[in-house]
C-alpha cells in the first residue's frame, strides 16, 4: 500500500534505525497470529541484502518457513532456502527438540540405535516436555551455536532471525538460566544455558516485538517488552504489521459531498448507497482513532517503530518481497534529527 | 444425492438462539484457533442465553482480556463463579412470560484447580510434599496442557454441582483447537506414571528382546540424565512419583468421565474461527474430529467478518472511480471513501470464499457469522452487540 499519503508522519519512516548494525541475532517475538513468522522471514531476506547470509530459525515444530517459502516440510538442517539477485543467501533451520536432545546426548554419549528406540517410546519427547526450562535450553542452545559459528575466523552467518514463542511464553523460553537452575542445578546443561544467558543479554541481541493496531496485542505485547526488560533482555524495535491504509483521518464524512462524487464518477449515488458508503467510512474512522491512541501508546516505549503495510494477498513470495524492502529501509533509516 | 454440487447448495444456517434457548443444551463449548474470539463469543453466548432465554447461565472464562474481566466483575483470579448484576431483558420481552435469566462469570485458576485435584485424591500431608516438589510446580505453571486438563475438570465440576441450566466454556489458547481434546489425555497418561516408572526403574521392565534393548536404553537415559541434568533432577523425580502414586489413575479417570460429557446429547461444541487460511483449515480439522469422537458439533461461528453497506457498488468500479476522483483532486472524500469500500468489498470476498472452503471440506455443517466490530469488546454494551450481530450465514451476499 501506499505510504505517501500519510497524513500523521509515519513511525514507520523516520526515528532510529530498526537495529544497531552491530546485532547478530534478531529474535522476533508478539502475539499469536500477529504475523511473527511473516516478519521473520522477511527480516532474513532484509537482512541478506548486498551479498550477506543469514538464517532463519523456527523452534515450534510448525512448519511455517516451509508454508511461508511453498517448500516441502524441512529436514532438521540448515538449508538454502532463497538467493537474492544482490548475491545474499537465506538458509533456513527448523529446529526439533527431540532431535536438538538427541544430537545433544550424542555429544556425551554414543546413543546409537538406543537413541532411535529411546525416540520411539516418546522417552525423548517425555523428556523434553516434561521440563520445558530442559527443552528451551536445548532450542536456544542451539541457535546460539548458529550465532556464533565461525570458519577462519569468520561469523558463518551475518545475521540469524528467531521465530520466537509468542509474547506468553516469551521471558520463560529466553530467561534460560532461571528455569534451569531450578530444575537442574550442576551439570553440562547448566553451563550451556549460562552460555546462551550471555549471548542473549549482549548487545549482539535484539528481541524485536511484532504487533497489530488492535487492543490485545497491544497490551500483551508492552506486558512481555516489561517483562523483557525486567529479566535484562535487550529491547529491539517495535514492528507494526497489518495496519489500516492511513486514509479519512481527519475527514468529515457529509452526505451531499459524497452524493455529488458518486454522481461525478457516474456511479449509483441512491441513498442506500450514499448511507451505505458514510457508515463504512465512519467505521473506518472509529477504527483509525483507535489505532493512533494505540501507535501513540507504542511510542512511549521508547523503542523504533517499524510499520508494515497490510498486504493484499498475504502468503506470497511477492508479498514477503514488498515487507522484506520496507525493513531494509528500517534498518539503514538515518537516526532522526 | 452423491452427483450433486454440495458447494453451490445454500448452506445450513446456524440458530444460535434456537441453541440457546433449548433447554435440552446444558453445555455449549466455544473452540478455535488462538485469538479467534472464543473468550469473546463464550461470553457474549452465555450474557444472551441469560438475557434473552432467560437462563440461570455460568460462563468459564479462560485468560479473558483484562477489560472484559473487568467487566463481568472479574477483578480476581479466584474460580468461583461471580454473578454479573447488571444484566438486563431485552428490550420487549415479556417479562412475566419469562423471568429474567441469571449470568454468573468465572475465570479458570488452573494452579488452583491443579492443587484441588491433589487434595481430593490424598491427604494433607501427602499433599504438602507434592506442592513442595519442583516438578510439581514447574508442572502445575507451565506443562503444556495442564490448562486444557483444569479447564476440562472444572467443566466436570461444574456439571456434577447440577446448578446451572447452561454452563458455556470457553477453552484455553492454544494454536490448535485439537489440544482441548487432546491434552488431557496426553497429561492424565503422563500423570498415571507408567512412563516416569520405566524411566527411573529400568531393570523392572520385561524381558523381551525389544523390550531389553528399551530398558538398556532407558539405562544409559537415565545415566545420561543424571550427567547432564544433575543427580538432584532424578531425586526430584522420584519423590514427584513417590508422591502421586497415590493419585495414579484417578486423573485418567476424571478426564475419560469429563469426556463422556462432552460426547452426550446436552453438549453443543462451537468451533469459532476467523475468515482466515490458518483459521479455517484448524476448523476443518475439529470439525473432523468431534465427527470421529461423536461429539455433536453445533455448527461453524465465522468471527469478525468484514460487512459492507454499500452493496451496490463492485470492488472494480469502486477502485476505478477512486482512481478518477483522486485525480480529479474536487472529490477526494468521495475517492477516498470507494478506495475504502474496494477493499473492504475485496476482503469479504476472500472471506466469503474462505467460508466456501470450509462448507467444500464440511458440507452440512450449519454456518453464522459475526460483523468484525470497529473496536474490541470490553464491556457488556459490547457482548450484547455481539450477540445482535450473530446471524445465520446463507451464503447469499
Ligand atoms: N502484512 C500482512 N498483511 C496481510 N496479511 C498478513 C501480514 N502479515 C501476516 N499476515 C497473515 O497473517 C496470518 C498470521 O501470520 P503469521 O503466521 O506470520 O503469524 P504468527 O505470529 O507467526 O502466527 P502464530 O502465532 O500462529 O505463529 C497469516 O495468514 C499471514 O499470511
Ligand atoms: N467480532 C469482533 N469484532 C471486533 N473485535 C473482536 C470480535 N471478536 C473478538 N474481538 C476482539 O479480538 C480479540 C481476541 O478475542 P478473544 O480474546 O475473544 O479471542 P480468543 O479466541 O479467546 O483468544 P485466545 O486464543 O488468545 O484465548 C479481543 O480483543 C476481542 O475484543
Ligand atoms: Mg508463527
Ligand atoms: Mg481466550
Amino acid at each position: 500500500m501506499a505510504r505517501r499519503n500519510h497524513p500523521q508522519a509515519p513511525a514507520g519512516q523516520c526515528g532510529p534505525a530498526l537495529a544497531d548494525p552491530a546485532t547478530r541475532l534478531h529474535v522476533v517475538t508478539g502475539k499469536g497470529g500477529t504475523g511473527k513468522s511473516t516478519v521473520s522471514a522477511a527480516l532474513a531476506l532484509a537482512l541478506a541484502a548486498d551479498g550477506r547470509r543469514t538464517l532463519l530459525v523456527e523452534v515450534e515444530g510448525r512448519q511455517s518457513i516451509a508454508q511461508l517459502f511453498e517448500l516441502e516440510p524441512l529436514p532438521y538442517q540448515e538449508l538454502p532456502i532463497a538467493r537474492l539477485d544482490c548475491g545474499g543467501t537465506v538458509l533456513a533451520l527448523a529446529i526439533d527438540a527431540e532431535a536438538a536432545l538427541l544430537e545433544y546426548l550424542d555429544l556425551f554419549y554414543r546413543l546409537g540405535v538406543a537413541g532411535r528406540a529411546l525416540r520411539k517410546v516418546g522417552a525423548i519427547d517425555f523428556a523434553t516436555t516434561i521440563a520445558p526450562g530442559v527443552r528451551d535450553v536445548l532450542l536456544t542452545g542451539k541457535v546460539k551455536e548458529a550465532v556464533t559459528r565461525a570458519v577462519d575466523g569468520r561469523w558463518v552467518y551475518d545475521a540469524v532471525v528467531l521465530d520466537a514463542p509468542p509474547t506468553g511464553r516469551i521471558g520463560r523460553f529466553l530467561n534460560v538460566t532461571a528455569e534451569t537452575a531450578r530444575l537442574a542445578k550442576i551439570g553440562p546443561i547448566k553451563s550451556q544455558s549460562e552460555g546462551v544467558a550471555a549471548l542473549l543479554r549482549s548487545p549482539r541481541t535484539a528481541v524485536h516485538l511484532v504487533t497489530r493496531l488492535e487492543e490485545m496485542p497491544v497490551q500483551e505485547g508492552t506486558d512481555a517488552m516489561a517483562e523483557l526488560k525486567r529479566l535484562g533482555l535487550p529491547a529491539g524495535a517495535i514492528i507494526v504489521n497489518n495496519a489500516w491504509p492511513p486514509v479519512l483521518t481527519e475527514a468529515r464524512i457529509s452526505n451531499a459531498e459524497i452524493r455529488r462524487g458518486l454522481a461525478a464518477a457516474g456511479l449509483p449515488s441512491d441513498r442506500k448507497t450514499v448511507t451505505g458508503l458514510a457508515r463504512e467510512g465512519r467505521e473506518h474512522q472509529t477504527r483509525l482513532a483507535v489505532e493512533s491512541r494505540l501507535r501513540a501508546e507504542l511510542r512511549t516505549a521508547d523503542r523504533p517503530v517499524v510499520e508494515l503495510p497490510s498486504l493484499p494477498h498475504s502468503g506470497t513470495r511477492t508479498g514477503l518481497e514488498v515487507l522484506a524492502t520496507c525493513l531494509r529501509a528500517a534498518l539503514h533509516r538515518p537516526e532522526a534529527s | 444425492m452423491s452427483a450433486d454440487h454440495s458447494a453451490s447448495r445454500p448452506p445450513l444456517r446456524l440458530e444460535t438462539d434456537a441453541i440457546l434457548g433449548d433447554p435440552q443444551t446444558k453445555i455449549i463449548v466455544c473452540c478455535g484457533s488462538g485469538g479467534v474470539g472464543k473468550t469473546t463469543t463464550a461470553a457474549a453466548l452465555a450474557l444472551r442465553a441469560a438475557e434473552l432465554h432467560g437462563r440461570r447461565t455460568v460462563v468459564l472464562t479462560i485468560d479473558p482480556a483484562r477489560r472484559l474481566a473487568q467487566s463481568l466483575g472479574l477483578t480476581e483470579l479466584d474460580n468461583t463463579p461471580r454473578q454479573v448484576k447488571e444484566i438486563e431483558p431485552a428490550p420487549g420481552t415479556d417479562r412475566a412470560a419469562l423471568p429474567p435469566g441469571e449470568l454468573h462469570a468465572m475465570m479458570l485458576d488452573m494452579k488452583r484447580t491443579f492443587d484441588e485435584v491433589v487434595l481430593a485424591h490424598t491427604d494433607p500431608r501427602k499433599a504438602a510434599e507434592i506442592f513442595a516438589n519442583p516438578f510439581y510446580q514447574a508442572m502445575s505453571a507451565t506443562f503444556s496442557g495442564t490448562q486444557e486438563y483444569m479447564a476440562m475438570e472444572k467443566l466436570g465440576q461444574l456439571r456434577s454441582a447440577d446448578e446451572w441450566d447452561l454452563i458455556v466454556v470457553d477453552t484455553p489458547p492454544s494454536r490448535s483447537a485439537l489440544d482441548f481434546l487432546d491434552a488431557p489425555v496426553r497429561l492424565a497418561r503422563f500423570l498415571d506414571g507408567k512412563m516416569l516408572r520405566l524411566l527411573l526403574a529400568p531393570t523392572r521392565a520385561g524381558g523381551h528382546r525389544v523390550f531389553s534393548l528399551v530398558s538398556a536404553s532407558f539405562g544409559i537415559f537415565s545415566k545420561a540424565v543424571t550427567r547432564v541434568l544433575g543427580a538432584q533432577l532424578l531425586t526430584d523425580l522420584s519423590g514427584f512419583v513417590g508422591a502421586l502414586d497415590s493419585l495414579f489413575g484417578g486423573f485418567r479417570e476424571r478426564a475419560e468421565r469429563t469426556y463422556r460429557v462432552l460426547q452426550a446429547r446436552e453438549t453443543v461444541f462451537l468451533v469459532v474461527a476467523a475468515p482466515e487460511p490458518d483459521a479455517i483449515r484448524e476448523a476443518v480439522y475439529f470439525a473432523g474430529r468431534l465427527a470421529q469422537d461423536d461429539m455433536p458439533l453445533g455448527g461453524l461461528l465465522l468471527n469478525r467478518v468484514a460487512t459492507v453497506t454499500a452493496d451496490e457498488i463492485s470492488a472494480v468500479d469502486a477502485r476505478k472511480a477512486a482512481e478518477s476522483l483522486t485525480a480529479l483532486d474536487d472529490f477526494t472524500l468521495t475517492g477516498e471513501l470507494l478506495g475504502l469500500h474496494a477493499s473492504l468489498v475485496e476482503q469479504r470476498d476472500r472471506q466469503l470464499a474462505m467460508t466456501e472452503r470450509f462448507l467444500a471440506a464440511c458440507p452440512g455443517v450449519p454456518v453464522a457469522r459475526i460483523a468484525a466490530q470497529p473496536t474490541d469488546i470490553h464491556d457488556l454494551e459490547g457482548l450484547r452487540a455481539i450477540g445482535a450481530a450473530l446471524v445465520p450465514h446463507t451464503g447469499s451476499r
